[in-house]
């Protein structure tokens, strides 16, 4: 067990150390000379000679990468050029609206899921099965950003039931301990705080969620489907169970390997999602604070949140792996 | 419990059969685009701006989708915009499978060392978040039609490597590669000409569900303005700028959704029902 860790966790090494290659590299992909992309543009040549000598970007391309390197493992992603500021702050400000909005999600995507699976397969080739696996297939072909304009159009302008975009109403006040709104709320007693920022959680988090449940109703169908004709599950029916404790408690809970895993994959496919979902409803998080940092050409800030997204999405994805190696001790071969 | 195989097979038939009609719909109007549409999808026309779908008003041009707000004709968009759904969906497709599919080839034909490194390469571009990637590659290196093919190539040829490797390594042993082996033929040859051939159904439900994916992220990009040039007009562009009018013009954003939409799950249906003919052994693969 402890050696399949080792192992894996070595693995990702190499992983990390192509992405911050590429990260590094970011910054020479552009057309032009990196200083420039840096500096305003009235900087004048001497300026630029200056930044040049000060950041480092007069050494060897190799030198700049240990560079770069160096700072990244101690936290040091840079200064944004527009704010200021150390990168690594700016993206842990808004790590927390982030995290709330992925965990909401796939919350969301499970409720709706696992039972529509499970439905769709101990009701095989019925019409609920028929409308799980029509669900299922409308959830992958589905453009989520297009679903959250069209949940605006509906419940923000049509019936206007909903905010559509923020975290919280204007002039609520937040007292911000752990950044997640929703828990902060219950912890100061703040009720409307609490109510506020759950409402606006509603049309991201369903959004989020849809790009979930697709996938996540498919695997969870096929493979309880997969068990249902273990005989094991034979032996539960002949000993007189109900048939929803045969498929809850005996063919789900065998089911779950597979599905845990997609589930593990699919966090990371949250958290590409939370990228334009934040960007639709106006989410305070770090997704719609890269699109920011791209329009504002503040390629430092950019190339930050590349990297740091980049690196939580691999770590996740290990984690997942070794989870999966908890959860079925057949993995570690 | 089990359904009859006749049904089944009628089935997929009736998938492949809906899917490929909306699939042949799009790939029409994108090569009759200049033919179909009404009007140049580029001109500006401010006395028109934001006219409602098939609106009357005297003197004045009626619009069957509507127009934008800077008078532009959404169904010229529209078709306008298929071109590029189509064409970087084709390319990326094509040459990704080319790229994968040597590659897979090559690793599972030899083994050993090329097989080694191949797939560790693969599992390295799995691990990584491609949307993301993909918009720091287009935010630095600007934005144009071959920076987005790129960048969609590069995540879409594992797929074909990880599946072709697969079963080169399987067909490998057979006896009709030993014979061709015996008659000396060369590897290149035993490769591409005796043994690529048996994996082609795979390689096509791959390609086409890839297909959909591909126009999904180029939608993706394209909204986040990180796509093609803004002067081309593609649905997720039109999608995003549509966006400021949600409330004043509903039309803007309901169409290129749809569009998108529609493609799409043509697509997968197409890939869905070939899947279920040919190669029902890749269901858990996509």
């Amino acid at each position: 067990m402890t050696g399949y860790i080792i192992k894996r966790s070595l693995g990702a090494v190499p992983v990390l150390l192509a992405l911050s290659v590429f990260v590094f590299l970011l910054m020479h992909l552009a057309p032009g000379d990196p200083v420039q992309l840096l500096l305003p543009e009235s900087a004048t040549d001497e300026d630029i000679a200056a930044a040049r000598a000060a950041w480092g970007l007069d050494r060897p391309l190799v030198m700049q990468y240990f560079d770069y390197l160096q700072g990244a493992v101690r936290g040091d992603l840079g200064r944004s050029m527009v704010f200021g500021e150390p990168v690594l702050g700016l993206i842990l400000e808004r790590l927390p609206a982030t995290a709330e909005l992925a965990f909401l999600g796939i919350l969301l995507g499970i409720i709706a899921a696992i039972p529509l699976g499970v439905c769709s397969a101990s009701r095989h080739d019925t019409v609920l099965d028929h409308l799980g696996t029509t669900a299922a297939l409308l959830g992958i072909s589905m453009p989520h950003f297009w679903l959250g304009i069209m949940m605006i159009l509906v419940f923000g302008g049509v019936l206007r039931v909903l905010p559509v975009s923020g975290r919280v109403d204007f002039g609520v006040p937040v007292t911000p301990v752990t950044g997640f709104y929703l828990l902060d709320g219950i912890i100061a007693g703040n009720l409307p705080a609490f109510w506020s920022a759950l409402r606006h959680a509603i049309l991201p988090a369903v959004t989020l969620g849809t790009s979930v449940v697709g996938l996540l109703t498919r695997i969870t169908r096929s493979s309880v489907l997969e068990v249902i004709g273990e005989d094991y599950v034979l032996v539960a029916r002949s000993k007189g169970l109900s048939g929803r404790v045969v498929v809850w408690k005996h063919a789900l809970r065998n089911a779950l390997i597979p599905i845990i895993t997609v589930l593990g994959l699919q966090v990371g496919a949250v958290l590409s999602g939370s990228i334009i979902v934040e960007t639709v409803f106006a989410w305070p998080g770090m997704g719609s604070f890269l699109v920011q940092a791209v329009s504002m050409r503040d390629y430092r800030l950019v190339q930050g949140i590349v990297f740091f997204y980049a690196t939580a999405y691999v770590v996740i994805h290990l984690v997942v792996d070794m989870l999966y190696a908890v959860v079925d001790p057949r993995v570690h071969r | 419990m089990e359904i009859p195989v006749i049904t089944r097979r009628r089935r997929a038939h009736v998938k492949t059969a809906i899917g490929a009609s909306i699939l042949a719909v799009v790939v029409l109007c994108a090569v009759l685009a200049p033919v179909l549409s009404p009007r140049d999808p580029l001109r500006q026309s401010l006395r028109d701006s934001l006219r409602p779908p098939l609106a009357r008003e005297d003197g004045r041009p009626t619009y069957m989708l509507g127009s934008d707000n800077l008078g532009r004709d959404v169904l010229s968009r529209l078709l306008s915009g298929s071109r590029v759904s189509v064409t970087v969906g084709l390319v990326t497709v094509t040459v990704a499978a080319i790229i994968g599919c040597v590659l897979g080839a090559l690793a599972g034909f030899y083994g050993g060392y090329v097989d080694y490194v191949l797939s560790k390469v693969a599992e390295m571009f799995l691990a990584l978040p491609f949307l993301l990637l993909g918009i720091a590659v287009m935010a630095f290196m600007g934005s144009s039609l071959l920076n987005l093919v790129l960048v969609l190539v590069v995540r879409q040829w594992v797929q074909y490597f990880r599946v072709v490797r697969a079963e080169v390594m399987a067909l490998r042993e057979r006896e009709f590669v030993t014979a061709a082996r015996a008659i000396g033929a060369r590897p290149s040859r035993i490769m591409f000409r005796h043994i690529l051939p048996n994996c082609m159904a795979s390689i096509i439900v791959i390609g086409t569900f890839a297909m959909a994916t591909v126009i999904l992220s180029e939608a993706s990009l394209s909204f986040l303005g990180l796509g093609v040039p803004p002067s081309i007009p593609t649905w997720g562009s039109m999608l995003s700028e549509g966006r400021s009018y949600i409330y004043r013009a509903w039309w803007l954003t309901v169409f290129p959704g749809l569009a998108i939409f529609a493609t799409v799950l043509g697509i997968n249906l197409l890939g869905d029902g070939l899947r279920d003919r040919w190669d029902p052994k890749l269901k858990n693969e996509s």
